[in-house]
């Protein structure tokens, strides 16, 4: 598998895709410190781009390179080398090299700004973690989509749907049931709606890391003490765990009993 | 050797083999059949890259089954030659090498052979389909395993290469090898093959020498004998 990942690994970092992602991090980066002069205020905007431009680049990414990559794929499946091995090391060779456009990319500008010593260098790991779960969820389920498709442009419309739906549309749904029973107790409810979504996750994680929970009324509060606890930061870390195991293992298990 | 008993394969509802019974000894052997008979879906049974619904598929007594390691002693021709665009030939060659864990072969001869010593260091996406199948020819045959499959290895070459590579078939038929070989050129089957496989609607229509074929189809010309079936069985 090693093998397999390292040369999609080295076939990725030197498509033009991946400059472009790695421009665009960087130039974003430095655009922002320049526009607010502070590191804190730079991480709170990134995270609103990250959240939703992380999954986006991701699920397109991961199908472009499941089809683009298909043919050579017939090649390595005839070849000995096991088959789980071929699937998990192309799926691992994209996300690494998008996790790092992403940490090098934003590294860079935020280094050259003094992050080392500005004391939230934690806030900014934090950031960095959560785009790198990020990724390897939406490329693996981008790479499901595409072992279950042979149609790219199906596949392709069913990736960025699922994006839209996890981006988007549930929060407009979870909105409306908020809205629609505004007059019960929903914050358990709410809770377990966040959970359920890998993005709405990650974002809800960020915003009480960074400590500005307090913009979310009542409900923040009570996101607060869930999340906030050691216990509720570690189920919140298992469930992003959870979240990325079970598309990884569904490749595996799909890869496994496919026809090519 | 090859031994094939009972293999069914069904895609969808669209069932391709219905009881393939085959045995594949040495020599080249031309699996035969109109498009879409499944010459390529056993092909690929043979390298698990499709499971059979039903049957079993031995190499050399041993089952295949759920197995990958066997692979190894099998080079297989694709009959899509299409490879990652961002690196060079010498880089495909070396990281196949790599991936086979055959890294002292050496390719040299058959560079030589297809002239391909002038695009060694060129990206793969400028290069032309013919060029392409060469390359893919070398991978194929660089790795001198006992077992050959080619799935229509003349698709796209110029005549110059097309008699190199019946050179190079006659070669390794001399060492002795299994090569299962599919191909629509009845001109370049009736040279090289020794054992002719015609499929048809998923089963196994007929399996012998040449010559056996032309007797029973009392034809005196393999082409005339290859149409005859399909009329035989479409008219």
């Amino acid at each position: 598998m090693l093998k397999i990942l390292k040369y999609s690994f080295y076939d990725l970092i030197r498509s033009r895709w991946s400059y472009i992602y790695f421009l665009f991090y960087l130039i974003l980066g430095f655009v922002l410190l320049f526009l607010n002069h502070d590191i804190g205020k730079a991480i709170i905007t990134l995270m609103n781009v990250i959240i939703v431009l992380v999954p986006l680049i991701s699920t397109i990414f991961g199908i472009m390179y499941y089809y683009d990559s298909k043919e050579f794929t017939e090649l390595l499946l005839a070849l000995p080398i096991k088959r789980s091995s071929i699937f998990l090391g192309q799926y691992l060779g994209i996300s690494l090299s998008l996790s790092m456009s992403l940490l090098i990319g934003l590294g860079i500008p935020f280094l050259s700004y003094g992050l080392l010593e500005s004391g939230i260098i934690f806030d900014f790991i934090i950031l960095i973690l959560i785009g790198f779960f990020l990724t390897l969820i939406f490329s693996a389920l981008a790479y499901n989509i595409g072992l279950r498709n042979e149609n790219k442009i199906k596949g392709f419309g069913l990736a960025i749907l699922l994006w839209l739906f996890l981006a988007v549309i549930y929060d407009g749904i979870f909105l409306s049931v908020l809205m629609l029973f505004g007059d019960y107790p929903l914050e358990n409810i709410t809770l377990v709606g966040t959970v359920l979504n890998p993005i709405d996750l990650s974002r809800i994680l960020i915003l009480l890391k960074l400590d500005i929970s307090a913009l979310l009324g009542y409900t923040g509060a009570v996101f607060k003490k869930f999340f906030g606890g050691t216990a509720g930061s570690l189920i919140s870390f298992l469930i992003l765990l959870l979240w990325t195991y079970i598309p990884i293992y569904l490749i595996y298990k799909t890869a496994k009993k496919k026809d090519f | 050797m090859i031994k094939i008993t009972n293999l069914h394969k069904k895609f969808a509802s669209n069932e391709i083999l219905k009881g393939i019974n085959l045995n594949i000894d040495k020599g080249v052997t031309a699996i035969l059949g109109p498009n879409g008979s499944g010459k390529t879906t056993l092909n690929k049974c043979i390298l698990s890259m499709v499971y059979p619904d039903k049957g079993t598929i031995e190499i050399n007594s041993q089952n295949i089954h759920s197995q990958w390691k066997y692979r190894k002693g099998i080079d297989y021709l694709p009959q899509i030659a299409n490879f990652p665009n961002n690196i060079t030939v010498n880089e495909l060659i070396k990281m196949i090498k790599d991936l086979r864990q055959e890294s002292l072969k050496d390719e040299t001869p058959l560079i030589n052979l297809f002239k391909l010593t002038p695009y060694l260091d060129k990206k793969l996406t400028n290069l032309s389909g013919g060029t392409k199948q060469k390359i893919n020819l070398v991978l194929a045959f660089m790795f001198d395993n006992d077992i050959l499959i080619l799935d229509e290895p003349t698709t796209g070459l110029d005549p110059a290469a097309l008699i190199s590579l019946k050179e190079l078939i006659f070669k390794e038929k001399q060492k002795g090898k299994t090569i299962l070989v599919t191909s629509h050129i009845m001109s370049f089957v009736e040279e090289i093959s020794d054992q002719i496989v015609f499929i048809l609607e998923g089963k196994t229509y007929f399996h012998g020498s040449i010559q056996e074929l032309k007797e029973s189809t009392n034809q005196s010309d393999f082409q005339h004998a290859i149409a005859n079936i399909l009329t035989d069985n479409y008219a």
